[in-house]
Formats: C-alpha cells, structure tokens, sequence
C-alpha cells in the first residue's frame, strides 16, 4: 500500500492543485469572458487555451517531480494528473447541471457548462473533458520526453502565436494604420483571433529561427570573438545605432495607446532605477519611496503653475529645483533612520511616505499644495519652443531621463561607492571594520534614489498637466519594490524587464481589466516560488538563491553551518 | 609609549554594565591576549576598541592619539583593524573581492598589490580560490580570508575576536601558528579567545576577564601556570 502511494503521490497531489487552480479559473469568469475572444478565428478559443495551458503545464510539473527510475510511472503519473485535474471540472459539470449553484458562484452558469463540455449534452460532455485532461497528459508527458533544445524551440514558439492572439487588440491596429502593412494584418489576424495560416506562419517562423540560433549560434558567436578589435567594435556600434534608431522611432510606429504605455513603463523604471539602488545597492528597504515622486511632482507643480500664481517657472527651469528639494529630503529622510535595519526601516520609511501624503492633502497647506483638489494647469515641458504634449513626445523626455540614469547607475555601481554599498549590504558591522563611513553611504543612496525618484515625479507632473494626491499612495512605492523583486534585485535590466512585465503587460492587458489583478498577484507567487532571483537576476544573487541546489559549501569542519549574525557578548 | 593605552574604560548595554573600569596597555611588537568565559566582556572589549560601542566613560589611545569616540571607519584608518567573531566574510563576493573590500581605505593601487602579495604569501591557500564564491569557503579558508581582508587594510595593531571558533583542531593550530607568523613580521596584535591553552602559547602576556572586569594581568607563562587560570580555564 505504502509502495503504491509513493507512486501515485506525485500525480495525485499535481492533480489536486491543478484541479483547484482550473475550477478557480472557470468559478471566477475567465472562462466565459475570455472565450469571447479566439487565440485562432472560429478554432481555439482563449478561455479555453487558458484550461489546457495550466492542465499541461500540471502535468509536467508532475513527470517532473516523479522519480526517474521508470520511464512508464512517469508517463502514467501525467496521465493521473491531468485526468484529476480534468475531472474537477467534470465533476463542477455533473454536480451543477443537477444543483443550481448560481445563487452561490454566479459564473456556474450553463453556459461555461457548455463551454466546458464544447456544447455535448449529457455523459458524451463529461467524457469529452476527460478526454481533453487526457489528451493534456499526453501533450506534457510528451514535452518531457522530448529532447531539451526541441521542447523550448516547442514551447516558445507555440507561446509567441498565443501571444500573438492574446495581443491582437494591440498589435493588429498598429498593422492597419501603417498602409502597406495592412496587407500583413489581414494574414495574420482576422476581426478575431489568428488566421489559420497566420498562426502557423508564427509557429513555423519562430521555430525555424530558433532552431538555426540552436544549431548555428555557436558558430556565429565564436565568429564575432575571432574578429578583430575593430570589426568587433564595429557591430557593436552598429547595434547600437540600430538600438538608438529603434528606441527613435518606437513611438510612432506603435501609436498613441501604446506610446502611452511605453511612457508609463519608463517612468516606472526611472523610479525602479532609484529605489534600485536603495534597495538593491545599498540593500535599504524603503516602502516610502513614493514620497520622492511627490514632491518632484509637486514642487514642479508649485513652479510652474499659473493656477496656484507664485511662480510661471517653465518646466527646465523647475526640474533643478525638484530634483535638489528631492535630493534634500532624501538626506532628511536619512537621518533619523540612519541606525535602523530591516524591517524598522521599512516602517519608519513607510512613515515618512505616509506623512507626506498626508500633508499635501491637508488643509493646512492647502494655499500652497491644492489640498485634495491637486493642482491644475501645469504647463508641458517645451524643447526650442515646440511642446511635448503628445504621449509620443513625452517619450522623449523620459526616453533621455532613463538614459540619463541607466548611466548614473552603471558608474556608480562599480565605483569605490558601489563597493561601499555592497559591503553595507552584506553586513553593515564589518562594513564598518572595513573603513567604510556608514553614514554617509547611506545618506548618498537615499538622495540618489531620491534625485532619480523626484526627475520622475516633474516628468510625471508635465506629463499628466495636473497633480493629485491620491497618486501618491502607498501602493506606488510597493509596485516599485515588485517591479525590482521581480526583475531581480540590484540589476540595471532587471528593473526594465521588471517595469515592463509588472506595469507595461497589465496595461496591455486592459481589455481584461476584470482579472488583471487576479493574475498579477497569481503570476508574483508563482515567480517567487519558481525564479526567486528574478526575470534578470544578478549574478550574485543567482548564487544566493540557489546555494542548496547546487551543493556548494562543502564544510571541512562544523564550523561552515554557522549563523552570519553573531550573538553578542565574548 | 604603549602601542594601546586603554584606561578605565566603561562600556554599557543599555543597563548592563559590560565592562567595568578595564585598563590594558599593549606594547609594540606584543601579542597580548584576553581570556574569559562566555559573556565576560571580550569581544565588548574589542568592539569598544575598533568604535563599534561607545564607551560611556575611560580613554583609548593609540601611541597617544586619542580614539576614544572616533567613528569606526576613522579608527580603521589610524591602523586598527579587527577580524569580527564568527568571520563574517562576504559569503557572495569572490575570495579577490573580499580583499578588495579589505583595501577600502587605500586608494593607492601599488600598495594595495604590495599588500595582496603579502596576503597570498602568508595564506597561499587564497590565492588557489581567489576567483571561488567565499561562502563556499571551508571554515578555515574563511578564517584565512577574514585575516587576510584584515591585513588589506595595512593595520598597526590587528584585532583578533576568537579566531579559533569553531575550528577543527588541526586548523587551530595553523590558524595560531599564522598569528605568531603576523606577530613576527611586525604587526602588534591583541588576541581574545576562549581557547586559553593555544592563546598563552603565543601570547606574551596576557588578562583574564570576568563578568567584565580584569581580575589577573601577567606574562603568559605566569597566567599558564595559575592555580586559578589552570582550573578554570585550562580545564585541569
């Protein structure tokens, strides 16, 4: 008995999450409102797309963990898994086509029953989803098997088409408004979903330039290592000006909605870029970071609005001003909390954020601040006279702002204050032992992160025309922390590609407001429990996260399992 | 004048009283040891040293200099430097960098090379690893490491907080045979330890500490052969 469950195990508890994780999807609407939309016209539909992904994807998650000792319990296992996984949902289907379970889940509805089933009646619908938890089975128990190089060439290019369908809102609107490309729109997409040949054009184009990277890609990069420092330093400045050009003209070909976007994701990564080094530099946890964003923002405001009379300052001239004041109140904010650690300082700097909240909705400061009602009228920032108002022009600006402070990064991370931080970091006390001035260390992070954190807010400001309170929650300075967990701490493109999968995809993915939020907090756990070190993590704390993993530390006495922190006292 | 001159020194947790009116002198050239029980104010005594605690009152100077409430880093910079209990190296950062950050107050490039030379002649076992992840260091390695981070900032006078701690035996008597080898080449060092035994052999005098005060000052042969020392130490 004990034998067979140590062979089912693996399958059934896989079977059971995944269950769970299916029944929640349908309980919850995604599959009703997603099946609106086809991934492929009239062939595959999204909602339904969604229920085989995570049934495949739990099955491979079960060959995975069964022991390797026998290619058949393995396969057998997946099997196990996506049919309990399956019956779940026969099971929902059985239990609501005989109970009315709407007064409770309002999605249980006949019509995800019938989605469910793919519109067969009776016993026919329930065998048809396990079959298809079946035929899931076999797809991952598959995917295992096949060599690694052909299941990532298998799995990206599948993805990159159900992207594509996913996306069709974005994408195919860019395709029409640019003349000559309408043609390809009309391949690709229809009104809704792909086109047949179209998804498989993608599948097809995608896997073919993969697999020449796999086979050829080798040669090509030990090409490039044997050229000449000349040619060498000839691509590389050619990929850049390609890059350059790219980045250039990015806003006009994507459009206003997406140039939109493009601008909020660059805002975030200017405020990613500072709290970054607070944070992943200097290893500060701040969750008051939002206060720098409003007072760059506010002193803008302040400075340049008629509204309020003081100052008609334009834009350039008020962005010194917001960025010193910023810079100041960093270093403010840094002195009171200079002997503090860990979490005390993140409650003492969630304190601070708070307070300036507080102060710029308060009635007191009304006359200066606007109270609740903000400040209006604030003028665009102007370059030679020509304002940037359009989402495609303020790009621009933070186009250069980000530039800017990608720049101050890079040097300041392998700079004798670079070290410094990572010293402190790693133990503040011997940090100390080292000779490194502790206090001004951690004054120059936070006015760093402050400076970077209030050129945001101006440009924020600018952009917006008008600035509120309620932009100013602390929901913003937890966003930013996400966005550099997620990326991967004290990484420079970490926080872009953190930025952009935490505030550029859900904005992409606005058509499916109802449960962006569901997926985002879903898709945060599952990255912190399979990729803790982040989408691109530093080397550093890859070895970190993984010590145990890769069996490192080979005691040569007892002495190797000893706490870092000591006791005190001797 | 004396390398160390502590008087009087009074250093508080809060309200514990942790060191009680406790003067030492150290000598150039010295290696002066402090033994004590768990809790009897050794390492207190070397944190208050380098200025990691502050002493409430009493004086600390260094060939006459007064260092007595200087800002840790300061300290560093006037030639004392102390290898923190337990090692504490980077456990992240490569054996190189951990050196590296050991060299932080010099930013003269031709002594820092002197200075690394002079590390991997002493422990050549670094400079086999020096690319290698420090945390994956074997505990002796570490010892080394946190030694030779130390040496890295060129002290006059190192402070050594239980070097032995936790040591297999036989990397005990390396880890004091390298202290004896620092001392002869000129670096003055006060040395505090449980291992009392290994510590006296080195040592040229030596204080035994309780519940925060100095109770015994004496030659380290004299300490090895007390009646008190022997029993409560030595374990005989």
């Amino acid at each position: 008995m004990t034998r067979a469950r140590s062979i089912w195990q693996h399958g059934v508890k896989t079977g059971i999450i995944g269950g769970v994780a299916v029944l929640i999807i349908a309980l919850v609407g995604m599959v009703q409102s997603f099946n609106k939309r086809d991934i492929i016209f009239e062939v595959v539909a999204m909602g339904h797309t969604l229920l085989v992904i995570t049934a495949v994807l739990m099955g491979y998650v079960a060959a995975k963990r069964t022991p390797r000792d026998d290619g058949l319990i393995q396969y057998v296992n997946t099997i196990v898994c996506s049919l309990i996984t399956s019956g779940f949902l026969a099971l929902l289907v059985v239990v609501g086509r005989s109970v009315n379970l709407r007064a409770v889940l309002v999605n249980a509805s006949p019509v995800l029953y019938k989605a469910l089933t793919l519109g067969f009646d009776g016993a026919a619908g329930i065998l048809i989803i396990l079959l298809f938890g079946v035929i899931c089975g076999s797809v991952a128990a598959l995917l295992y098997y096949l060599p690694p190089v052909v299941r990532r060439v298998t799995i990206i290019s599948l993805s990159a088409m159900i992207g594509a369908g996913v996306l069709q809102e974005l994408i195919r609107p860019v395709l029409l408004s640019w003349g000559p490309m309408a043609v390809i729109a009309d391949y690709f997409y229809t009104s809704n979903g792909l086109t047949i040949a179209g998804a498989v054009t993608i599948v097809v184009f995608i896997a073919a330039g993969m697999t020449v990277w796999t086979l050829r890609g080798e040669s090509i990069k030990s090409h490039y290592s044997h050229l000449s420092g000349g040619s060498q330093r000839g691509i590389k400045i050619g990929s850049f000006v390609a890059l350059a050009f790219v980045l250039i003209v990015l806003p006009h070909v994507l459009g206003l909605f997406l140039s939109e976007v493009l601008t909020i994701v660059g805002l975030y990564v200017l405020l990613g870029l500072g709290l970054n080094i607070v944070v992943g530099y200097a290893g500060m946890l701040d969750l008051g970071y939002v206060a720098f964003f409003a007072i760059g923002s506010y002193v803008t405001a302040v400075l340049t609005s008629p509204e309020l009379g003081f100052y008609s300052l334009t834009f350039w001239q008020a962005l010194p001003f917001a960025v010193v004041l910023g810079i100041l109140s960093g270093v403010l904010l840094g002195i009171p909390v200079l002997k503090m650690r860990g979490d005390y300082l993140a409650i003492a700097t969630l304190g601070f954020g708070e307070i300036i909240r507080i102060l710029v909705i308060s009635d007191f400061l009304r006359p200066w601040l606007g109270g609740a009602q903000g400040i209006k009228a604030i003028p665009k920032a102007s370059v030679f006279g020509f304002a940037l108002a359009q989402p495609q022009y303020i790009y621009y600006l933070i186009l250069a702002g980000c530039i800017l402070v990608v720049f101050i990064s890079l040097r300041l991370k392998d700079s004798r204050m670079g070290r410094a931080w990572m010293a402190m970091r790693e133990d503040e006390d011997v940090a100390q032992a080292m000779g490194i001035n502790l206090v001004s260390t951690k004054l120059l992070a936070f006015a760093t992160g402050a400076g970077f954190s209030a050129l945001s807010g101006a440009i924020f400001a600018s952009k917006l025309g008008s600035v509120y309170p309620h932009s100013f929650s602390v929901f913003i300075s937890i966003n930013i922390i996400c966005l550099i967990i997620v990326g991967g701490m004290g990484s420079i493109p970490g926080v872009i590609v953190g930025a952009a999968a935490l505030v550029g995809l859900p904005e992409l993915l606005r058509e499916f407001a109802d449960f962006r939020l569901l997926v985002y907090g879903a898709a945060l756990v599952a990255m912190m429990l399979l990729r803790p070190e982040g989408l691109w993590p530093e080397v550093r704390h890859k070895i970190e996260l993984h010590e145990d993993e890769n069996g490192s530390g080979q005691p040569e006495d007892l002495s190797a399992a000893e706490p870092a922190s000591q006791p005190q006292g001797g | 004048m004396a390398m160390l001159e502590i008087e009087h020194l009074n250093t508080y947790y809060g309200h514990i009283h942790a060191l009680r009116d406790v003067s030492i002198t150290v000598e150039k050239g010295e290696i002066v040891t402090m033994i004590g029980a768990n809790g009897a104010g050794k390492s207190t005594m070397l944190k208050t040293t380098s200025g990691l605690l502050r002493p409430r009152t009493g004086t600390i100077q260094l060939e006459g200099e007064e260092l007595t409430r200087l800002a840790p880093h300061t300290i560093v910079t006037k030639g004392v430097v102390q290898v923190p209990e337990g090692r504490r190296i980077f456990g992240q950062l490569t054996v190189m960098e951990n050196l590296d950050m050991g060299a932080f107050t010099c930013r003269d490039g031709g002594r820092i090379q002197k200075n690394l030379d002079r590390v991997f002649d002493l422990f050549p076992r670094l400079k086999e690893r020096s690319k290698q992840v420090a945390g994956t260091l074997s505990g002796g390695e570490q010892q080394m490491l946190a030694m030779g981070r130390a040496l890295m900032a060129e002290p006059r006078l190192l402070l050594l907080d239980e070097p032995s701690m936790g040591l297999a035996p036989v990397l005990v008597d390396s880890i004091f045979d390298t202290i004896s080898r620092l001392n002869n080449a000129g670096t003055t060092i006060l040395l505090v330890e449980q291992n009392a035994r290994m510590a006296l052999q080195v040592a040229s005098r030596g204080y035994v500490l309780q519940t925060g005060q100095i109770v015994l000052s004496d030659s380290a042969e004299n300490l090895a052969s007390n009646e008190m020392v022997r029993r409560a130490y030595l374990g005989e």
